[in-house]
């Protein structure tokens, strides 16, 4: 798990200094920000997939409860001249964790496969976003000032959406070691059957990472309304599909049982750099999603190499057992 | 205790009107046949089943365990045939999920775990390491970290399934010097093992378990091996073996030196026309694996395969196919049967290049063959056009059967063929076998069952960790030969 996560930062390092020696602007400080910033908000969401894929389920929703969340909030500020900033990101995560809370509680009590659930979820929230925007947009002008800082203001150069992010991503991948609830959700996602024998909580933990995933997915949407200071109908479309390659570059098992939350957002960050670094080196911006997709590929072809290699390990010890 | 408990899954009564004392500061022994109910007692003592009937008294208190962790709390911790890990977590996870040791704000404290899984293996006498994952572990290690978990409980019972199935002896030696050490400070222990020897050599007392019900209970110094071989196996049941002895024909199935590294080894035996063939054993002893290997469905690693003299590629179950073999699998829900799937397609299923014109199925031709043979084998049913899945599990046994006969198959290999099945579908899969080989047909069937491999086999060969240990003639053949054979038993000293 440790090598993988070295090996994405090695990868950034080589992405990052190679494209700067084709453009030397690449490593100017405004690129890196923007880098920076566009990759939190996909770490952020990778967080709550992590949580999510590990116990093997998915999330498909966190991109339309971006939208919405961002619209609902924006909207508010339009409507409530006034109304506290720190009002703004209680509501986006408040939508969130509702919306997480009925994919959990589908997903558990009803035993629909997390995969349906959520994909029905992307289009019921998407819909009622279309209904909620109906055509309009909110432009920069009625969100307040305080609000938008959180999106373009630094700390000794570090955007302040990086630094939100790296504090959930730290306290989430903390947490995701060291607490016993949180390892049921590696054991679930092991071995169901083995999770059951142990005695733990299925249901409870599957929804709650449901929830949280909901939760993380409307703080998004909040920082997405920051960063880009207006909102249409398009907000966080696609995301989710972003987000779970971010993840699984980053080494979490689409199966589950195993991914750090860490992993997930340097996977955003992989992906985000060689993003930025195809547009530095002026690649047609087609190339973009193939290239993404080869690096999701090889991936997964390398996990699965993995998986073969371990199993063959076990093969041959089973057998010289046999033989003693 | 546990008093008058069953359980039956459907219409089949897997446990029924057990009872037995367990007592503090004993190991008692739990033997039987494969499919005698064990495990199934096993699991309702877990708490993962709950009893239909009867109940468990710890301490002369009822309990009623709703799940396994209630079981736990109980102080009761099960050793489980199949390992239960999870392979991406820590050996010390494993042993601990769930309950792992805490620090100040209730985190896990992971060096404490390690500690304190390293302790239980010393406890063991054997090193491993508590950090690595579980994921590649050898399947003597991971009954090593199975074990190590329910030792780490202090349990006041321990039931341990098969433990020392995969263990070498030296593990062995160790597990019942822990099970003495266990017993001296007051624990209740089950040991089920198809090692009689092992029973014998650790227990105080045995309880014998047949077709789902206690037969006996003794101290253990009352009873003798071959009593116990006699109650495990007892049984008349003549009538449900119809069974027509003809002269076998040519040699149809030749299989020499067959070799799947780690998994059997050297395997040489033949099948004739018009005789059925039994591979018997415990199960785990390599029999269905045997017949995967013969299909093609897994690769062997040396050795020869010949149908009519010719040989069969290595690992290619399509030229079994076209050779004329059929496999009927063991689970036929998974592997044998498209469940939603209606009865006339799912025996169409495997004769389809047969039944279609210009690549195009003909609907006519798949409902014309499934009714010829569901009048053969005579299935019950309403509608040809009703899933699977709405049949009986000896009907549903019986479609499988016909989508394989109907590809008019000359070698038959079926894997545990009335598993599950009531008696009176078994004996009629029976009759079908036996009209079927006295029609030529040459079977290798499977069955865990004694009285089946008795009843209808013409030759018996007894596997035992991956070799043959033993063929019988039919006339040869009985119950105490074959399992003495099939558990490592030397044979009985003639009187």
């Amino acid at each position: 798990m440790r090598a993988r996560e070295l090996g994405i930062g090695v990868a950034i390092v080589v992405v990052f200094g190679l494209t700067t020696l084709n453009n030397h602007a690449f490593a100017q400080i405004a690129s890196i920000q923007q880098l920076l910033s566009g990759a939190a908000l996909i770490a952020l969401l990778g967080v709550g997939e992590t949580l999510v894929l590990v116990t093997n389920n998915v999330d498909l929703s966190v991109g339309s409860i971006v939208g919405l969340s961002a619209y609902i909030v924006g909207d508010l500020f339009k409507h409530n001249q006034g109304m506290p900033v720190v009002a703004g990101f209680i509501v986006a995560i408040v939508v969130g964790a509702v919306i997480g809370a009925i994919n959990g509680l589908v997903t558990t009590v009803a035993r629909v496969p997390s995969l349906v659930v959520t994909l029905a979820m992307l289009y019921i929230v998407r819909g009622l976003d279309g209904l909620l925007v109906n055509g309009t947009t909110i432009d920069p002008g009625s969100i307040p000032k305080a609000f938008t800082a959180v999106g373009y203001q630094t700390l000794f150069g570090i955007p302040w959406l990086a630094i939100i992010v790296a504090v959930v991503v730290a306290g989430a991948g903390y947490a995701m070691r060291s607490f016993r609830a949180s390892r049921d959700l590696y054991a679930i996602g092991s071995n169901p059957d083995a999770a059951a024998l142990a005695g733990i909580p299925a249901e409870r933990r599957v929804f709650t990472a449901f929830l949280i995933s909901g939760a993380l997915a409307g703080l998004g949407g909040a920082l997405f309304l920051a960063l880009h200071a207006q909102i249409d109908v398009s907000g966080g479309t696609g995301y989710e599909l972003t987000v779970i390659a971010a993840c699984v570059v980053g080494g979490v098992a689409i199966f589950g049982g195993s991914g750090t939350v860490l992993g997930a957002a340097l996977g955003a960050v992989l992906l985000n750099t060689i993003n930025q670094a195809l547009v530095a080196s002026r690649v047609s911006s087609f190339w973009n999603e193939a290239i993404a997709g080869a690096l999701l590929l090889t991936a997964i072809a390398f996990d699965r190499w993995l998986s073969l290699r371990v199993a063959r390990s076990l093969q041959s010890a089973k057998g010289a057992h046999r033989a003693l | 205790m546990i008093r008058d408990v069953s359980k039956s899954f459907g219409a089949v009564m897997a446990v029924q009107g057990v009872s037995f004392p367990l007592y503090a500061g004993e190991a008692h022994a739990l033997l039987g046949e494969n499919g005698a109910g064990k495990s199934t007692l096993v699991k309702i003592l877990a708490g993962v089943y709950g009893a239909d009937g009867g109940g468990l008294l710890i301490d002369g208190e009822p309990v009623a365990f709703k799940g396994p962790a209630a079981s736990r709390a109980a102080g009761v911790s099960v050793i489980y045939q199949e390992p239960t890990l999870f392979p991406d977590l820590s050996v010390a996870e494993n042993i601990f999920m769930g309950r792992q040791p805490l620090r100040v704000g209730r985190r896990i404290d992971r060096a404490a775990m390690n500690r304190e899984a390293t302790d239980v293996f010393k406890r063991l006498g054997v090193e491993l390491d508590p950090a690595r994952v579980a994921r590649g572990l050898s399947v003597a290690d991971q009954q090593i970290v199975e074990i190590a978990k329910a030792l780490s409980f202090n349990a006041r019972v321990l039931v341990m399934d098969e433990p020392t199935a995969a263990l070498t002896n030296v593990e062995v030696d160790r597990l019942f010097e822990v099970i003495r050490t266990l017993r001296t400070h007051g624990a209740a222990v089950l040991f089920i093992s198809h090692r009689l020897e092992e029973a014998f050599e650790s227990c105080q007392r045995v309880t014998i378990m047949r077709d789902g019900r206690s037969i006996r209970t003794a101290p253990i110094e009352e009873v003798t091996i071959d009593d116990v071989i006699r109650s495990m196996v007892g049984h008349d049941l003549d009538n449900l073996f119809p069974k027509t002895v003809i002269e076998p024909g040519e040699v149809v199935l030749e299989v020499e030196h067959l070799t799947r590294v780690g998994v059997f080894d050297d395997i040489s035996f033949n099948v004739r026309r018009g005789e059925i063939v039994a591979l018997a054993g415990l199960v785990g002893a390599g029999r269905s694996e045997v017949a995967r290997a013969i299909f093609g469905i897994d690769k062997r690693t040396s050795g020869t395969v010949q149908v009519h003299g010719a040989e069969l590629p290595n690992g290619n179950p399509l030229a079994a196919m076209s050779a004329g073999v059929a496999l009927v699998p063991e689970d036929r829900r998974q592997q044998g049967l498209v469940m939603d799937m209606s009865i006339d397609r799912n025996v169409a299923l495997a004769s389809l290049g047969r039944l279609s014109r210009f690549g195009l199925i003909r609907r006519s031709s798949e409902r014309d063959l499934a009714t010829t043979w569901a009048g053969r084998l005579q299935l019950k049913f309403s509608r040809m056009v009703d899933t699977v899945s709405t049949l009986s599990g000896g009907n549903q046994q019986k479609v499988v059967l016909g989508k394989w006969l109907a590809r008019k198959p000359s070698l038959l290999i079926i894997d545990e063929p009335t598993r599950g099945i009531d008696v009176g579908t078994k004996a009629e899969v029976h009759r079908i076998l036996d009209e079927l080989v006295t029609q030529g047909l040459a079977v290798l069937m499977i069955s865990s069952e004694l009285p089946e491999v008795l009843g209808m086999a013409d030759r018996v060969l007894v596997l035992r960790e991956g070799r043959i240990t033993a063929e019988f003639t039919r006339a040869q053949a009985d119950e105490d030969s074959v399992m003495r054979a099939a558990t490592g038993q030397p044979p009985a000293v003639a009187a």
